[in-house]
């Protein structure tokens, strides 16, 4: 008897990235016995400040992510709705809110958290979802206001931020009656920075043709970028999955049995069909190399001081992809362009993130004059399946491969 | 009355009133929401104007803004792309909602008027740092409209406008309160029409207008009727008809904490305290927009107030569709309601539907159950 050949296309590193996160999750839930204290943090936040003091962060995004990826998104979503939550709100808060109540989702809910830390950089619905929450479990929220840099930072806005980051610093200081060591402040500031670079890394090897690594595979190893960053156990895992990559480089082993046409995709992903989705493009040949949303746990990277991480945190968290002018978010995206060098973009529209879906239209007409690639938009929601027209989206692609077929290269 | 004509008057054609006061001498800046600093904008000699949507349909702008944003961002954008809103100088987008800042970015990509401003306040408005904050926002605003005007605004300018603004709100308060304890004194259409009128006329004029309608409502005081007293909560009211429909099915408008009502006109700016100080601290303290945090229980608190100082039987949640932070405060706002023992209804409304006849069963069927 033969032994079962080995999948050559499957990422090792896959399964050592669920143990890491299944431990992460055990930690989390059993924090109470451990004397632990809890934090729910909004995934743009802050979370070095947490790792330093020995709070243990989680992040109801990633749940909701999980809710979605379990297809679970639509019984709590309709529950959410049951309690007076209108259908148009976001489907992350929807199913937390919800899970909050009812215990539900793939891991039974989140551990209850002692404290709440809501940063605005991402979106205003977290500010009123993290209100929702603080009144549910009656436990104190911080918020870290991250005024939107429209055109720029501008010096109030950098004074504010920088005070905003002393206040959090007390605050936590206060719920956990333990001062920061600013050792090892500094110490979680420099492994961040190097998770975050090393996340840019592995974001970066899908230039290479035929890609090693898909947007599908990126949606999946964020989750430690964004739940443990400024952790050692990060900067090993991506050192390793950078090494298995290059690995798949030198062998030429590429994610795309095929590839022959290279896609960006924008927005965040439509977890109840990422299979179904990856291999709609895989029938065309086509790979989808790269997004806007994984890179934007490694994009403000420019403004950060590892040596001063506190004063250039301020910075670092008001200027993320989507706390800026729709005009920079097309200028970083035409570069994402030019880098993985693409031949379309696929931009989701996305119900539930107004500030990441509204200006679409206008970024999309500038990429169509400046590159002239084709786009497509598809009308979808993160979480809730409701909306989501699996017939129709599957026209459109074939639509909008055929297109991408017909131009020269 | 002569003088609520005028408002109406004014509300129906926009144009036509800024360029009336342009003539007179001031361009019209235009604003988002009820947290634009008028007094700035009026002390820098520009006029005011608060856009609402002109409820065309939507045409132009389905190609910058998908169809779950809210009707009154896409009607405004619509009415600009259409050349509606020619009759700008410029206009200032207060951060407050997800929609309204990328509203503001793509009405700053498309660069249809000379002068254009952020105004990003602060989301919190409870803590000290976030204060000064929001002066040091004032303050840019006010440097950027001294650029745009090439004059300095000087303190006594400021002062004077917030006289004329504080006029304003003293008069619509009185006026509020006199219908409180009369209603039927004057229409709830009127009322409003009174409202939205002040934030698109000349303040002058208007502030002048209103002490004449003050005046006047104080000499009448009719019977109290069998109406059912309801305190309206949302975000914006833009539809007349809606206020009709309430007396209609035998309720009374005693109070509201809308952005078209009393939350635009809460509270005064202190006069005794220098001028940008001065219109934060009542941005601080004023009647909360949900997309502001002013503390977990602000709004429930003011809305729970409002019913009892107005000894309200019930309350109407008018919810503009696709509005968020309304949508995520209603449960609760609910919850604290039903908690006191106040009957409460909720009506999802659409600028550009009208769904007058539904809201109209609605409104009979709640009143019964009052």
């Amino acid at each position: 008897m033969s032994e079962k050949p080995v999948d050559k296309t499957k990422i090792r590193s896959a399964k050592k990235m669920r143990d890491l996160m299944t431990t992460y999750y055990l930690d989390a839930l059993s924090a109470g016995q451990n004397n632990k204290q809890v934090a729910w943090i909004t995934s743009g936040g802050p979370v070095e400040p947490l790792v330093a003091m020995d709070i243990i962060p989680v992040y109801p995004e990633n749940h909701g992510a999980m809710i979605g990826s379990a297809k679970m998104g639509e019984d709590l979503c309709a529950k959410a709705e049951d309690m007076g939550y209108s259908s148009d709100l976001c489907s992350y808060a929807r199913t937390d809110i919800a899970c909050a109540v009812v215990k539900g989702g793939p891991i039974g809910g989140l551990p209850k958290p002692d404290m709440l830390i809501c940063c605005n950089n991402i979106c205003g619905t977290v500010l009123k979802w993290y209100e929702v929450q603080a009144r549910f479990y009656n436990v104190p929220l911080f918020i870290l206001d991250t005024p939107v840099c429209h055109t720029g930072y501008a010096p109030e806005i950098a004074e504010y931020v920088r005070t905003q980051v002393d206040e959090y610093i007390v605050f936590l200081e206060n719920m956990t009656k333990r001062k920061l060591d600013h050792d090892k402040m500094t110490q979680v500031g420099k492994l961040s920075f190097e998770a975050q670079h090393l996340w840019q890394k592995v974001l970066n090897t899908t230039a290479h043709k035929p890609s090693p690594m898909s947007a599908f595979d990126a949606f999946f190893f964020l989750a430690l970028i964004v739940t443990l960053r400024g952790t050692p156990a990060v900067v090993d895992f991506y050192k390793e999955l950078i090494a298995e990559m290059e690995q798949r480089i030198t062998e030429g082993i590429s994610v795309v049995p095929n590839e022959k046409y290279r896609l960006l995709w924008d927005n965040l992903p439509v977890w109840y069909r990422l299979k179904w989705l990856s291999a709609s493009f895989s029938a065309h040949n086509a790979c989808l190399v790269a997004d806007t949303y994984t890179s934007a746990w490694c994009g403000a990277i420019k403004y950060i001081d590892e040596n001063n991480f506190l004063d250039s945190l301020a910075q670092a968290y008001t200027r993320i992809y989507l706390n800026i002018g729709v005009d920079q978010m097309a200028e970083e995206m035409l570069d994402m362009i030019r880098f993985y060098d693409v031949d379309g973009l696929v931009m989701h529209s996305n119900r539930s993130c107004k500030p990441y879906s509204f200006g679409q239209m206008d970024i999309m007409n500038i990429v169509r004059k400046q590159t002239g690639i084709p786009v497509l938009m598809i009308e979808a929601d993160m979480v809730d399946p409701r909306s989501f027209s699996q017939s129709q989206v599957e026209t459109r692609i074939d639509a909008f491969m055929e297109i991408i077929k017909q131009r020269e290269k | 009355m002569k003088e609520i004509d005028r408002f109406h008057a004014a509300v129906n054609d926009t144009p036509a009133t800024a360029l009336h006061i342009h003539r007179a001498g001031r361009k019209t800046i235009g604003y988002l929401c009820s947290y634009a600093p008028e007094e700035i904008i009026y002390a820098a000699g520009f006029h005011p104007m608060r856009l609402f949507s002109s409820r065309h349909e939507i045409i132009l702008a389905e190609n910058h803004l998908q169809s779950y944003c809210c009707s009154l961002v896409r009607g405004i954008l619509e009415d600009s792309l259409a050349g509606r809103l020619d009759f700008l100088e410029g206009t200032v987008f207060p951060h407050t909602c997800d929609s309204m800042q990328r509203l503001s970015d793509i009405w700053r990509m498309n660069g249809k008027y000379r002068f254009f401003a952020d105004l990003v306040l602060p989301a919190k408005l409870n803590t000290k740092s976030a204060a000064i904050y929001m002066e040091k926002v004032l303050t840019r605003f006010k440097e950027d409209l001294e650029t745009a005007s090439g004059k300095k605004i000087t303190d006594t300018d400021l002062s004077e406008a917030i006289a004329v603004c504080n006029r304003i709100r003293r008069h619509l308060f009185f006026i509020y309160e006199w219908h409180s304890q009369h209603p039927g004194v004057i229409r709830g259409a009127d009322l409003y029409a009174l409202v939205k009128g002040a934030m698109i006329m000349d303040k002058k004029e208007a502030a002048d207008l209103l002490a004449g309608v003050a005046g006047r409502l104080e000499q009448s005081a009719p019977p109290a009727g069998r109406a059912k007293r309801l305190i309206l909560s949302g975000s914006v009211c833009d539809t007349p008809d809606i206020f009709d429909a309430v007396e209609k099915a035998g309720g009374a408008i005693v109070g509201d904490d809308l952005c078209t009502g009393r939350r635009w006109f809460d509270s005064l700016v202190p006069e005794d305290a220098p001028p940008l100080s001065a219109i934060a601290q009542r941005f601080r303290n004023r009647m909360t927009c949900p997309a502001k945090h002013a503390g977990l229980t602000a709004r429930a608190d003011t809305l729970v107030s409002l019913v009892r100082k107005h000894q309200a039987d019930g309350v109407v949640f008018l919810m503009l569709k696709f509005c968020d932070p309304h949508a995520f405060d209603y449960p609760y706002l609910k919850q604290v309601l039903d908690e006191q023992g106040i009957k409460s209804m909720a009506f999802e409304m659409d600028d550009q539907q009208s769904s007058q006849g539904q809201f109209s069963t609605r409104m009979e069927t709640f009143i019964h159950m009052l």
